[in-house]
């Protein structure tokens, strides 16, 4: 190794990190592209007429409500050729046009998923915090203490392994229904309208409570039994074996291991995102919640294309965006893949 | 004057089927400014010797026995004060000096994270350490680098400046020549008898299965079978007159150059080292033992012969010790 490089090491590193953020984002935009074409395709292959949900709800004479048909058929553009639909999609797309919901007709798509989105990040971006921090921080901690260990995996197993609707149907009932201590349905309480007042701030964390914490106890559970195995590896290492024999405190020893430990927990947090999300969506439907997944189980039940497609498209982004930082995350905290990019080593 | 001496230490292995005997009743000492060499098959108890000085964790558990290093009893030492007696009075480079420094963390932080343990200020040491570094032909730009910006090699070398930067009274080497080709070996060697020289550390023990190596460097070796000891000598001594059967059959085990296989068959050690599991009375070299007689049923003692011990019955007429 030669060690004339350092002045050209931040020229190169800029370059690299150019060339590596650039391979990312095609990956991603392409990644974007074929899983909205695929979120598009999917609802119009269902079976069904999304119109006849809605000419149902005018409850009209049998002659209008052919006319109405034919006019709601022209106005949401199902007429057309699916190739011509496919274009449309994109060309609005690109205007920030999401389309006119069929089930909540007349509302535009993007309003009613502005509306609902504040839930479910509010609900989801803590879960996943929390959830990561107590899970890696707990498993750390039972790892190497025998007894502790073996009440605790067992819990762990349980959690990890439990379904989220299921999970959240279980703290519903316990603490909605048989203690009766937490309400099981909505965000906030009927009789309020959202606001920044205390008042519904409080009610609203009153509504938050159950499932939050049936989404923060399942997604626990797995990062706890990583990280204890993980810390337990990482122990055995070479490197701890030579810090202890050089006379290194326990402590240090502990805080060296779980900074190794918790880089493959960062990449199981990107592998998991998708997972999260798709519990979140269960378990509002459980607690009733007026989320995104609330709305896009509405859509599908009412086989509303343009709320289903525009719930999906949220949903894509906000995993691809999540994932996208895990990425640039990695790079800071782990210099070997640092390096490994810029050719170093 | 001795730094170190141990009496009659026992360290076993606890496994599912006993105690697996690693180090049985080995008593020897190392004197100031001396190299003893270790050196014996694989399975002898090498390793664990040199490891339970430093540091035993479980499996392995200490089950007699003494080892004083300056009037301080090792194996009765309450962990508190043998943390600090780690690093500052005995070190040890392990066999795995390679990746024995953490591969995320900058190794400048890795050594005032290690000083910061002993109450020692970086700062203090810079100085020290820059010209270690430039001694073993490192460029101190190396301490802002991660370990895996090195090569093997540069790792092992760095390894052997952080084991002595405390100025150990005693530093175990264990294997560390053993993965690499003969010209590195030759430099490591070299290394650490620059190191001893210029006072790193006052004493060394220098553990190898490799006889030839062992010579270069070493005042004296013990020569370690089955978990004990066969015999302790000068090295002078010992190469051109080995007394247990067992360091004959090593010495004459060596390849040696300009012979080659299909003229002269090399000569090895037939059989194997008994099982540390289940260990009889008899002398554990007996099975494999050419010169074996009916006294070898019982485990012989250590006599001294000039100025060598041996553990063999062959020289009974030596002063038992």
């Amino acid at each position: 190794m030669n060690f004339s490089r350092p002045k050209g090491r931040d020229c190169s590193e800029v370059i690299f990190l150019r060339k590596y953020l650039l391979k990312k984002i095609l990956i991603y935009v392409l990644t974007f592209f074929f899983a909205a074409t695929i979120n598009w395709a999917i609802p119009r292959f269902m079976p069904g007429n999304p119109i006849h949900f809605l000419i149902a709800r005018f409850a009209t004479l049998p002659e209008s409500a052919k006319v109405l048909q034919s006019y709601f058929t022209q106005a949401f553009g199902l007429d057309r050729p699916l190739m011509e639909q496919y274009v449309n999609f994109w060309r609005a797309f690109f205007k920030g046009d999401l389309g006119i919901s069929i089930y909540l007709y007349p509302q535009p798509v993007l309003k009613v998923i502005l509306r609902s989105l504040p839930y479910t990040v509010l609900l989801l971006l803590p879960a996943i915090i929390v959830s990561f921090v107590i899970g890696n921080r707990f498993g750390a901690f039972v790892a190497r203490k025998k007894y502790l260990d073996n009440i605790a995996l067992p819990i762990f197993y349980t959690l990890t392994a439990a379904p989220y609707f299921w999970f959240g149907i279980l703290l519903a009932w316990l603490f909605g229904v048989v203690l009766k201590v937490f309400p099981i349905a909505g965000a906030y309480s009927f009789a309020m309208t959202p606001s920044f007042s205390w008042r519904f701030v409080s009610n609203y964390l009153y509504h938050w409570i159950l499932p939050f914490s049936s989404l923060v106890l399942v997604m626990l559970g797995g990062w706890a039994i990583g990280m204890r195995n993980m810390i337990i590896y990482e122990l055995e290492a070479n490197y701890s074996r030579y810090m202890e024999a050089l006379g290194s405190s326990q402590s240090l020893i502990r805080r060296y291991a779980y900074r190794n430990a918790i880089l493959p927990q960062v990449t199981g947090l990107a592998i998991q995102l998708g997972t999260a999300v798709a519990g979140t969506l269960t378990t509002e439907i459980v607690f009733s919640y007026p989320g995104i997944g609330y709305i896009l189980m509405q859509g599908i039940l009412n086989q509303d294309y343009f709320l289903i497609q525009g719930c999906f498209l949220f949903i894509i982004v906000g995993v691809l965006i999540a994932n996208f930082i895990v990425d640039i995350l990695y790079l800071i905290i782990d210099p070997r893949i640092r390096k490994s990019y810029t050719g170093e080593i | 004057m001795e730094i170190l001496q141990v009496k009659d230490l026992k360290l076993y292995y606890k496994t599912l089927y006993g105690m697996a005997k690693a180090v049985d009743g080995v008593s020897f000492t190392v004197r100031k400014g001396e190299t003893l060499g270790i050196a014996g098959e694989s399975g002898c108890g090498k390793t664990t010797l040199g490891l339970g000085l430093v540091l035993r964790k479980p499996p392995m558990v200490w089950c007699g026995g003494q080892a004083f290093i300056e009037d301080t009893d090792l194996m009765n030492l309450d962990e508190k004060s043998m943390r600090k007696l780690r690093y500052e009075k005995i070190s040890i480079i392990p066999q795995y000096a390679m990746d024995a420094l953490n591969p995320t963390k900058k190794i400048r932080q890795i050594i005032q994270d290690l000083l910061k343990e002993h109450k020692q200020r970086y700062e203090e040491k810079q100085e020290l350490l820059t010209e270690r570094l430039t001694l073993i032909n490192l460029n101190k730009k190396i301490l802002d680098m991660y370990p895996i910006e090195l090569s093997g090699g540069m790792r092992q070398r760095l390894v052997m400046v952080i084991s002595t930067l405390l100025n150990p009274k005693l530093l175990i080497s264990d294997e560390i020549t053993s993965a690499l080709d003969v010209s590195t070996q030759k430099t490591v060697i070299q290394t650490l008898y620059q190191m001893k020289k210029k006072g790193f550390m006052d004493s060394l023990i220098f553990i190898t299965h490799d006889l030839s190596l062992l010579y270069q460097i070493a005042d004296r070796v013990m020569i370690m079978y089955a978990g004990k000891v066969a015999e302790i000598g000068e090295i002078q001594d010992i190469v051109d007159n080995p007394l247990h059967p067992y360091t004959r059959a090593l010495i004459g085990s060596l390849p040696r150059i300009g012979v080659r296989y299909h003229e002269t068959k090399l000569k090895g050690i037939h059989g194997y080292p008994p099982n540390l599991l289940k260990i009889g009375p008899a002398c554990r070299f007996k099975e494999r033992c050419p010169m074996a007689f009916n006294k070898c049923e019982e485990n012989p003692p250590i006599f001294r012969v000039n100025a060598q011990e041996v553990a063999c019955w062959l020289y009974e007429e030596g002063e038992r010790v």
